[in-house]
């Protein structure tokens, strides 16, 4: 380009062109070649950043990822729905932005009884809707019987099966009256909560979208009680209870939430508004952060982290997140049917190795399944690393089976260059332990998901990340038949351990319990853990009030912007 | 003139039914579902979700809904963006990459016009040579790689022009000329190759033999028939460049028609998927027809009968 402007400036034109040999007028060349500058000099004009404004107009820039499929609280399913949403709305309780131990939210206290089963809430009297209107008890019975209600068809009202009788009414049809579902509004600022079994996380489980209250009137307004789609959502439309207020909604630009005047605690709010912006490119991210576009981003390209550590170690940050990175084998398919092959691969599996040197960024190696310390739970590791006990089991299997070597294995994974390269390094070790011969296919993530639900897989990548903190939220998926499992395994004791821990009220015994379904799970072998997820994410030092938590959740409204050194680079 | 208007309307008509069926049918056979998610959900829920959207009729019933949908004007809701009708986030999404479209197209005439002409008219000279190699250059570097790179020097280095976003008009300078650059490259050696074969025809030297000013025999003379090519490349061309690229727009966060293409086919956004591509075709139509006419009034060839 700048060459093509220099040869477009040169004043002076040589006759060589014997065809045509004329000159062409300066001035025609002379009068494009000035536009070029003068956009430059209009672009060269740009205002300050927003990360340079934001001390003064207390704005919050935030890299949200993907757009949200629904701001919803009843139907969303995403992360990045969450970001938005609990700034919109506020539940029962609210979080420590370090601990994210429940803090009253809408009910200023509660009393537990002692058996566990029964919560009484008192709301307090200053919690108002964005509109004005008083949050009642009778907004939060409205809101579950709505999640619940099997027509909505809410990915995430099974949230709410703990509530007493929930499961009647979501899943067997029953009248809500008929079910007599264990939510109750005493009057209007005392609610009752009786649960199925005494759940230790249950205060802590109310901070998760699904258990928000949506404003009755408004829902009734837009005919939303069990119908999708509907434009309550928009901005305008929405009343929250939160502390921001949707103020502007661009499809794939920006979601922009205001300062709510009516929120309760209104005051501990320092930022005046956030602007989410939904940039999927993580190279895009980066560098709108690099320009003060943004204050955080949502995640960091794994290409980059070595270099942001050795040159920007203040602005990037590793926290540990409630996630493991795993493999699932199908158990109905050779050789994954036989366990001494499940036990050689995880055997053969050297996790240290895989986190130092390929995924590089934090990340811990997953020697169980529940991520040590999840809500106190720290179980034993016993996925270890052992290749020569790894190579007598595979050829006590082949000596039985009668065959030479194992047959080729298919390793199936959604495209990211991130996953490619942890199977890549997963396909050497196991054919220099094993002498397997591993097969990499990648594929579009919807048809993964489709091939990982119809079980058309040998062995597959796999993530979960908790909704809770507390190893039910991890083991749960391995029962008989559920949802997640797709591995085909089945195990009564299992099934059994979970259900004798989730009628526990005593934290000593739940662990027991859970110690045992992990022994079972490195027993049996079902799946292959590989590490604990590490959320990598960069941050402007002018961001505080923001604190690493296991869910990444983190309460806006002790959030404030304070004057350090941007992130200028 | 209108005869051959009407006719080329109504000739699109079947054309965009069977885009429509195509598309339809297309989506629906590729694996996966707009509600599928890594969470899975019981089977009874999913159904319950589908038949939000009529997702659980028989395809072919379906089908016909679309249709007659589709006949009232009606582009149904977004799959993905809940809450949002296909046709309003087409509607906010289009004039944004037509304005990208529009000024790329501004950059790209007012870099390949002059550097084609000049091209031609110093045939094999050190300015035809140094001017078709960085044309060369600019056909060859694709759009990701000289969007970071312009990037790189005028927002990191110089810090000039924002990164990305579309909000002011410095944000609209470096993705126009990164799309600009590429397709003026383009009409800088369609505009040679087109300038070459008409400065060698008679009319040109019956001109100049009649002393015309060189700029004259160039602007009155030459240039309308040395832009035929150009204009050939341009009705597709503008097509491309107004209905977004998905590269551009996810490079520089920019919220246009691209974007929201391409993600509706990973997202399985049925509906999303059907709007844009009737979108575009209805668009490459009407482009296809404005070229023609605009080539009949430069080329009084194509006029005849």
């Amino acid at each position: 380009m700048l060459l093509l402007a220099k040869c477009m400036s040169l004043r002076t034109f040589h006759v060589i062109n014997h065809s045509f040999p004329w000159t062409f007028p300066k001035r025609v060349i002379g009068h494009y070649f000035w536009l070029v500058p003068v956009l430059f000099l209009l672009g060269g004009c740009s205002a300050p950043s927003n990360v340079e404004n934001a001390i003064e107009d207390k704005i919050l820039h935030f890299g949200l990822g993907s757009e949200p499929q629904y701001l919803d609280p009843h139907l969303a399913s995403s992360v990045s729905a969450h970001n938005v949403i609990i700034a919109l709305i506020e539940g029962l309780v609210s979080e420590d932005p370090k601990t994210l131990k429940p803090l009253p939210g809408v009910a200023e206290s509660w009393d537990i009884s002692e058996d566990g089963l029964l919560y009484t809430f008192n709301l307090r009297k200053n919690a108002k809707w964005s509109n004005g209107d008083p949050v009642t008890a009778h907004d939060f019975v409205y809101s579950y019987r709505r999640i619940l209600n099997p027509n909505l068809a809410s990915q995430y009202a099974s949230m709410l099966h703990g509530l007493k009788n929930a499961r009647k009414y979501h899943e067997e049809g029953l009248k809500w009256e008929e079910a007599k579902v264990g939510a109750v509004a005493i009057n209007n600022h005392t609610l009752q909560l009786t649960l199925e079994n005494p759940t230790p996380y249950f205060l802590e489980l109310l901070n998760h979208y699904s258990w928000f209250p949506a404003h009755p009137p408004t829902i009734k307004k837009f005919d939303a009680f069990e119908k999708q789609g509907t434009p309550w959502t928009r901005p305008g439309n929405y009343v929250g209870n939160g502390p921001f207020i949707l103020s502007e909604h661009k499809v794939n630009s920006v979601i922009e939430v205001k300062k709510n005047p009516n929120y309760w605690d209104a005051e501990t709010v320092s930022l005046e508004a956030i602007r989410f912006y939904p940039i999927e490119s993580a190279d895009t991210e980066e560098r709108a952060f690099r320009s003060g576009f943004l204050h955080l981003t949502q995640t960091v390209s794994p290409d980059r982290i070595d270099f942001l550590k050795q040159n920007h170690p203040e602005v990037i940050h590793f926290e540990p997140y409630l996630g493991t990175y795993f493999y699932r084998f199908n158990l109905e398919e050779p050789p994954f049917d036989d366990v001494r092959i499940r036990l050689a691969f995880n055997l053969a599996t050297d996790r240290q190795a895989i986190v130092e040197k390929v995924t590089k960024g934090g990340q811990v190696p997953a020697r169980c399944f529940t991520p040590p310390g999840t809500g106190g739970f720290s179980p034993e590791s016993r996925f270890r690393f052992d290749p020569q006990k790894a190579k007598a089991l595979i050829q006590d299997y082949l000596d039985e089976k009668g065959l030479k070597s194992l047959p080729k294995i298919e390793l199936k994974y959604n495209t990211s260059e991130g996953h490619k390269k942890v199977a890549e390094a997963l396909q050497g070790m196991w054919k220099n332990h094993l002498g397997a011969e591993i097969q990499l296919l990648n594929m579009e993530w919807k048809v993964f998901l489709s091939t990982i639900e119809k079980r058309d897989f040998s062995l597959a990548r796999a993530g979960w990340i908790g909704d809770y903190v507390d190893a039910n939220t991890f083991l749960h998926m391995w029962r008989t038949g559920d949802g997640h499992n797709n591995t085909g395994w089945s195990n009564a004791r299992y099934d059994e351990l979970l259900e004798l821990a989730a009628k526990e009220s005593d934290s000593e015994k739940r662990f027991s319990y859970f110690e045992e379904c992990e022994k079972l799970l490195s027993e049996h072998a079902p799946i292959l853990p590989i590490y604990f997820y590490v959320h990598v994410t960069l941050r402007s030092p002018t961001v505080k009030g923001w604190h690493p938590t296991l869910l990444d959740h983190h309460p806006y409204k002790y959030v404030r912007l304070q004057n350090e050194d941007a992130n200028t680079w | 003139m209108v005869k051959f208007i009407v006719v080329r309307i109504l000739q699109a008509i079947p054309t965009l039914f069977v885009i429509a069926t195509l598309t339809f049918f297309m989506t629906r056979l590729a694996p996966g579902g707009p509600f599928d998610s890594e969470k899975n959900i019981p089977a009874e829920i999913k159904e319950k979700l589908e038949s939000h959207f009529g997702l659980e009729k028989p395809l072919y019933e379906q089908y016909f809904l679309y249709l007659s949908n589709l006949l009232q004007g009606d582009l149904g809701p977004s799959f993905k963006y809940m809450g949002w009708e296909v046709s309003e986030l087409i509607a906010k999404a289009f004039p944004v990459s037509a304005q990208l479209g529009l000024f790329s197209l501004l950059i790209a005439l007012v870099l390949g016009l002059p550097a084609g002409v000049l091209a031609a008219l110093r045939k094999n000279s050190a300015y035809d040579y140094c001017l078709m190699t960085t044309a060369m250059l600019g056909i060859c570097l694709p759009t990701f790689v000289m969007g970071p790179l312009l990037i790189l020097l005028f927002s990191s280095w110089l810090g000039w022009l924002p990164p990305l976003g579309w909000y002011s008009f410095a944000d609209m300078i470096l993705p126009s000329l990164t799309l600009g650059l590429f397709y003026g490259a383009y009409i800088a050696r369609l505009t040679r190759a087109g300038m070459l074969e008409t400065l060698n025809q008679d009319y040109i030297r019956t001109a100049r033999a009649k002393g015309a000013s060189p700029l004259r025999v160039v602007l009155r003379h030459a240039i309308k028939g040395g832009l035929l090519p150009v204009v050939t490349f341009l009705g597709p061309a503008f097509a491309g460049l107004i209905s977004g690229s998905f590269i551009i727009e996810s490079i520089f966060f920019i919220p246009g028609l691209g974007r929201f293409f391409v993600t509706a086919a990973f997202n399985r956004d049925y509906t999303m998927v059907l709007g844009t591509v009737l979108f575009y075709a209805c668009l490459i139509i009407i482009l296809n027809l404005v070229v023609d006419l605009i080539q009949a009034s430069l080329d009084p060839k194509s006029r005849e009968p």
